[in-house]
């Protein structure tokens, strides 16, 4: 497993946190795109909506460290296949339903407090354990909320993902 | 369009992975793996910084064929299982060009089985993917060279009883001179190995386990199965073929990375006037 | 036949087309078998086509249905009914979905609007709140819903339907009893469009029907004609065929292979006939085109071979899930050099068990490969039929007996059939060859020897008494006008005449079943005193007209009425058509 490198300064570590909120962004509008070709809008617009929030997250990165260019990310890699905060295509089903989908919205978050929860309890300097403990809050407020959300949504009826018809053959 | 615009913008010069996508939308299941591959290839394509319109994307027939169409690249979807052939054509007669040939298992290792074992020995500089779901999806469910040999369907009720393909074998024992597995659940290994393949001349051969949602659900279980760095590459055939006797089918990462030089014509060339031929047959 | 174009409210009607639309897991496929088979225990006959985005899953998709009184080969004009789930871009169907002011198009409110193209037929609008009436039935589904407010509509009896649910789910008994309620709740909510499109009383008495698609008919019309080895490499649209055979083999004692690709099925197939087991194997254009090299084997070795080519939209690719028929080119004309061999044609779903059948036995009397030209739409076409009638039993191939040496494999016969030698028969044996050869067999590279072959293997064919089964010869004969088409094209021909009567025009009709070798003078003999043909066929070089001109002298002026898939004629074109070339 491939081990992240620790941040050396909040420069670095608020890099990390800027490319799991595109990495997370860019991945909900992908899952947006392939819900609503299959026909499932209700999953799709909220997949729309989580990328548009995701996408708040990375913006006020951006302005809250005055970035003007991409931050240079390239150094560290992620200890898990993708970013804490990045929706695995594997999880999908395309008869999905909004719970389903807040679910994974759920899941994300929670590894997302982790992930800085780790940083803040390691070998990094003051000012970056700080700003993990400051993002790992942020996380949480995030979880308390998605959790809102699915509080007011239905969960699945059973049955939810039967499909009478047989799947089509298109070649 | 990604309307979704990143506000601190990246370098003027550097493309992002998503400038490698195209704007069609991908008719794949929600659950598929070819996802993954479609990013890692982007990224893959990003990292290195190539210009879009100087690759192509080369594949048959089957879901994971359709990939050329989405990607930015120059694309080629032709008849199945004759990628390979298609992919070196296009190399030996362009040989500036980047070509990937894609594919599933079906296009590659049964029709395509013959070109597989001929492009692996040509060692063409090219790189080719194989999406790996043990199945034949676009026709809904019969078994794959690479299916298990008990996988009850229609066509072969009970299984086919036969061992499966092995791929990776077959690569290196037929020649080919970059020999890798990947996984699309892990898309950010898969871009490495992709770079790798790419980078490395002569024939690269990346096997992708990429699971089927719909024809093999219980392919979901792969992510727990699978052991990502589990092969580090040699550049010694035997001890190569002394790793591949262990293998389980589900480790990731580079077998073989050797120095085979790539395809080139041989013999003394040259950019002759063709009046010259005449000379063959001037009395 | 008779049709109601434009019924009038209640009036009752021998044939009413629906449409059931939806996407994303909406089970409309599902809706659609069931009413299938509803008709089909009310008594009636039916059809039904499917057609889909190219999603594997949760795409939108769209079963089109006829239901009538006498049998039925082809698609009305028009339906009477759209109903639909949803409307996720179901109006990419709208070719296949023509509408009038006599149509109703029933949806959910809580959908949005039916798309334009669709209200722009005038047609009538009924409201159904589908979601919320499933909701109201423990685990309804708005799919179930839809079956009951469309039985309602057309007047099936309640228990008719109840038997189709009970078949389909009878596997899962959890899913029967909250069916049968979203049917009856669907049923009750359309109360009041009850019989608006009702069918009138099928026929009290009507001998046993099938319900089948034409890939099933052609496998077991194959298990018939004797085969007992499948080499099997699926494409789309015939991998059902090579599915269904698989089980059905294994049943009567024969066996099927999967091959890693077609230049595999075929030789194996070859293989498994020289063997002396009747073998075949089913593929489509793409495929087709692969075998040519191998059938031409076939041809010189004089090994029978049957192979169905399931016809989808070419060139190349194409469109794998539609139908046309432009193959016929290189079934016929395919192979390198001189190659004569068998090429056929079914004309209705269930004649491709009749006509697969008839192949196979010709295959093996005359010891060549035969083509039989089925399509998309007669291939996964889900009909009730009345059961096919029995074809007789053919001659078989003709096998050599142990004998005295001397044996010659290819000998110079009258009819041009030489006794086979299969392996295991003592004394007999010899090498099969693609090499030009002597009687004997071994290679030959005289002009003699390749001149008698080649006369031999095209006089087997020619000379052979074909019987009665060459065409359907229909229609009025004192008529000068005639009409030649094959294949899935006969179907809305015969109803386009039947309607052209009220117009005053007769003709006859002649559906090619044998293509090749082209019986050009029963052919001639049909069209004695025809002052006018007109050859309909669905591609888009005409090739049939060119073929029949190039064979033999047409009597007359002869037309075409040619068009590509992916749409099939319809009666009233056919109808138009001929109302328009009566006039030239």
């Amino acid at each position: 497993m491939k081990k992240t490198k620790l941040p050396r300064t909040v420069e670095e570590f608020m890099a990390y946190a800027w490319v799991m909120e595109v990495e997370a962004s860019d991945r909900y509008a992908e899952l947006a795109d392939l819900m609503a070709t299959h026909h499932n809008r209700e999953v799709s617009e909220l997949f729309a909506k989580l990328a548009r929030i995701e996408g708040k997250h990375r913006d006020q990165i951006a302005a809250q460290m005055g970035w003007t260019r991409a931050p240079d990310a390239a150094v560290f890699r992620w200890e898990t296949p993708e970013g804490p905060e990045t929706t695995d295509f594997g999880d999908l089903h395309y008869l999905m339903q909004p719970w389903h989908a807040l679910k994974l919205a759920e899941h994300n978050e929670r590894r997302a407090v982790e992930f800085f929860e780790r940083f803040a309890a390691a070998r990094v300097p003051a000012d970056v354990r700080a700003a993990a403990l400051e993002m790992a809050g942020e996380e949480r407020e995030h979880v308390r909320l998605i959790g809102e959300w699915l509080a007011k949504v239905p969960p699945p009826e059973p049955g939810w993902d039967e499909d009478m018809d047989p799947p089509a053959v298109a070649d | 369009m990604n309307e979704i615009a990143c506000n601190a913008a990246p370098a003027p010069a550097m493309r992002g992975p998503n400038d490698y996508k195209s704007d069609v939308k991908p008719v794949w299941c929600p659950g598929c793996g070819d996802f993954g591959v479609v990013n890692a290839l982007a990224k893959a394509m990003a990292k290195m910084a190539l210009e879009p319109k100087d690759v192509a994307v080369v594949s048959g027939i089957g879901c994971s064929s359709r990939i050329p169409a989405y990607m930015a690249s120059y694309g080629f979807h032709g008849v199945h299982g004759r990628a390979l052939a298609a992919g070196a054509g296009l190399k030996v007669a362009r040989p500036d060009l980047t070509v990937i040939v894609t594919g599933g298992d079906g296009d590659g290792y049964s029709i395509g089985g013959n070109h597989f074992l001929h492009a692996c020995r040509r060692n063409v500089d090219m790189t080719y993917i194989v999406m790996d779901n043990r199945v034949y999806g676009m026709t809904k469910g019969q078994p794959s060279p690479t299916t298990e040999p008990d996988w009850d369907s229609k066509l072969s009720p009970d299984g086919t009883g036969l061992r499966e393909f092995q791929p990776l074998v077959i690569a290196l024992t037929s020649g080919a001179n970059f020999i890798a597995r990947g996984f699309t659940g892990d898309p950010n290994g898969l871009a490495e190995i992709i770079e790798r393949a790419v980078r490395h001349p002569g024939f690269s051969f990346v096997e992708v386990l990429s699971p089927c949602v719909t024809f093999r659900p219980e392919q979901k279980e792969w992510k727990k199965v699978v052991k990502a760095d589990a092969l580090k590459p040699t550049a010694d055939m035997t001890r190569a073929a002394r790793r591949l006797l262990r293998d389980t089918g589900f480790e990731l990462g580079v077998l073989y990375a050797g120095e085979r030089p790539p395809y080139a014509p041989r013999g003394p060339r040259a950019r002759r006037p063709p009046s010259e031929l005449e000379a063959r047959f001037a009395l | 036949m008779q049709h109601s174009q434009d019924p009038g409210a209640g009036q009752s009607a021998r044939s009413v087309s629906v449409v059931l639309a939806g996407s994303g897991g909406a089970g409309v496929m599902t809706a659609g078998n069931m009413l299938l088979e509803a008709a089909a225990h009310a008594g009636y006959c039916a059809l039904m086509t499917r057609s889909s985005g190219p999603q594997i899953r949760g795409g939108e998709a769209a079963a089109l249905l006829r239901i009538a009184c006498e049998p039925i080969e082809c698609m009305e004009d028009r339906f009477l009914v759209l109903a639909a789930v949803d409307w996720e871009n179901v109006q990419r169907f709208n070719a296949e979905i023509p509408l009038g002011r006599s149509s109703l198009i029933v949806a959910d409110p809580d959908q949005g609007e039916p798309p334009d193209v669709f209200l722009q037929s005038g047609a009538a609008r009924a409201s159904l709140p589908l979601k919320k009436i499933a909701k109201s039935v423990p685990e309804g589904r708005a799919n179930m819903v839809l079956l009951g407010a469309l039985a309602a509509l057309l007047g099936l009896p309640d228990d008719a339907v109840a038997r189709a649910v009970e078949r389909t789910l009878g596997k899962r008994p959890a899913a029967l009893s909250p069916s049968l309620a979203a049917v009856a709740a669907g049923r009750a909510a359309a109360a009041e469009f009850a019989a608006r499109f009702p069918l009138a009383p099928p026929p009290v008495t009507r001998g046993p029907r099938w319900l089948l698609t034409g890939n099933e008919a052609a496998g077991y019309g194959a298990i018939k004609g004797g085969v007992r080895f499948v080499a099997a490499y699926p494409i789309t649209p015939a991998t059902e065929l090579l599915e269904w055979m698989a089980p059905a083999l294994a049943q009567v004692g024969g066996t099927l292979l999967q091959a890693e690709d077609e230049l595999a099925s075929i030789n194996m197939a070859i293989g498994g006939s020289y063997g002396g087991v009747p073998s075949l194997t089913a593929t489509s254009g793409p495929g087709l085109s692969l075998m040519v090299e191998a059938l031409g084997l076939a041809v010189a070795a004089e090994i029978p071979l049957v192979v169905v080519d399931v016809m989808r939209v070419g060139p190349s690719t194409g469109i794998p899930t539609k139908s046309e028929q432009g193959d016929l080119n290189i079934a016929v004309h395919g192979l390198h050099g001189d190659a004569p061999h068998l090429v056929l044609a079914p004309n209705s779903v269930a004649d491709c068990l009749g006509t697969t059948q008839w192949a196979v036995q010709l295959a093996e009397a005359l010891q060549a490969p035969a083509i039989v030209l089925s399509d998309q739409f007669l291939g996964q076409a889900r009909a009730v039929v009345d059961r096919p009638a029995e074809l007789a039993a053919g001659p078989r191939r003709v096998t050599a007996a142990a004998g005295a040496p001397g044996y010659k494999r290819y000998a110079v016969t009258p009819d041009g059939v030489s006794p086979m030698a299969i392996p295991g028969t003592s004394g007999l044996a010899y090498t099969a060859d693609g090499l030009e050869h002597a009687e004997r067999g071994t290679p030959s590279s005289q002009a003699s020897d390749h001149f008698a072959q080649l006369d031999k293997r095209r006089r087997k064919l020619t000379a052979h008494e074909y019987g009665p089964l060459w065409a359907d010869v229909e229609g009025n004969p004192a008529s000068d006008c005639a009409i030649v088409t094959f294949g899935s094209c006969t179907g809305p021909v015969r109803e386009g005449l039947a309607l052209a009567a009220a117009d005053g025009i007769a003709a006859r009709l002649i559906s090619l079943r044998l293509l090749a070798p082209l019986p050009a003078t029963r052919l001639l003999a049909a069209l004695e005193g025809v002052k006018r043909v007109l050859v309909v066929e669905q591609n888009h070089t005409a090739q049939l007209y060119k073929y029949l001109r190039a064979e033999c002298d047409l009597p007359g002026r002869v037309s075409s009425l040619h068009r590509p898939g992916a749409l099939q004629f319809s009666p009233g074109e056919i109808r138009r058509h001929l109302a328009e070339w009566s006039r030239e």
